[in-house]
């Protein structure tokens, strides 16, 4: 087991970064109402939504004091994550706002 | 026969077995929910028309389950943080917690979100934007509630282990807890994609 003083300092960590999530969810939810058109909103809200996720995954899931194999197995996943986006946007990229509807089947949009 | 590095690390990964395998898992998750963000994405662009989330959907109702996610986020890391510190007592209560945090989740979601929008025929049939919500948010439901009935079985049978094998019961809280934080940052990204743009 690991030394009483030691978990209780990080403990004191994950009360700070509840904090800081908490702040960043209000951020959030702020920044949406921002009048800035859609595409800058959505950089926004990806940026603090990285944010928030990156310090669960850092500090509640000790992501920043891991072994070299859990960073290579998320290196590869973000790898192939990215490469599932990408290949996704190559399709439409040049086609945004033209409507996929198969032929036959009704879009839904009233 | 004994199954090995359920306690000690492996000396070629510096890891016990079950975190490697809780990780792996979790890959495979990312990419299943990664799919899903994708399709959401190339109907969204390829939509003439689409409806903003913060019109459609309550604002309040997702910031507070957010909130609520997160504080369930801290509770189970404290869980862990308790067997540590050889105090099974707190780890009942935070682990608890973070129980009943998962339901109130669920329940807000239900009753606040889902019975409402079906009542007014907000359905996936009536718009993409309906199916891709019923789907992300309703697949993310069910890791909820797969979380809540492994937290279930530690915090109350699977707890027996505390008493003959006390570090590979800490281990199995930090690996449950991991598959928890991966729900949390799921939702942490479905909430503004999904209920704010």
């Amino acid at each position: 087991m690991d030394s009483t003083p030691d978990i209780k300092k990080e403990i004191n960590l994950y009360i700070k970064v509840f904090g800081t999530l908490a702040v960043l969810t209000v951020l959030t939810v702020a920044a949406a109402y921002l009048d800035v058109g859609i595409g800058l909103a959505v950089i926004i809200a990806m940026i603090i939504a990285t944010t928030k996720g990156s310090l669960v995954a850092s500090f509640f899931m000790h992501l920043a004091h891991e072994k070299k194999l859990i960073y290579l197995m998320l290196v590869i996943t973000l790898v192939f994550l990215l490469s599932l986006f990408f290949i996704t946007f190559g399709t439409i990229g040049d086609q945004v706002g033209v409507e996929i509807v198969p032929e036959g089947v009704s879009s839904g949009v009233h | 026969m004994e199954v090995p590095y359920t306690v000690k690390p492996r000396p070629d990964t510096g890891l016990y077995n079950a975190k490697i395998g809780v990780w792996l898992f979790l890959a495979s998750e990312v990419m299943l929910f990664g799919a899903l963000f994708s399709s959401y994405i190339l109907l969204r662009m390829g939509a003439s028309t689409w409806y903003v989330g913060s019109e459609k959907l309550s604002v309040p109702i997702g910031t507070f389950n957010t909130m609520v996610l997160i504080v369930s986020s801290v509770t189970v890391v404290m869980s862990w943080a308790a067997l540590r510190m050889n105090d099974l007592k707190k780890y009942k209560m935070y682990m608890g917690l973070t129980i009943l945090l998962g339901l109130v989740f669920l329940l807000v979601k239900v009753l606040f979100e889902y019975i409402p929008k079906i009542e007014h025929h907000d359905v996936p049939s009536t718009h993409n934007f309906y199916a891709i919500y019923f789907v992300l948010t309703g697949l993310h439901a069910i890791h909820v509630i797969g979380g809540l009935v492994l937290n279930a079985y530690l915090w109350g049978p699977g707890a027996k282990m505390w008493e003959t094998e006390p570090e590979r019961f800490t281990n199995r809280i930090e690996v449950a807890g991991l598959y928890w934080h991966f729900v949390d940052i799921v939702w942490i990204f479905l909430f503004p994609t999904i209920y704010l743009l």
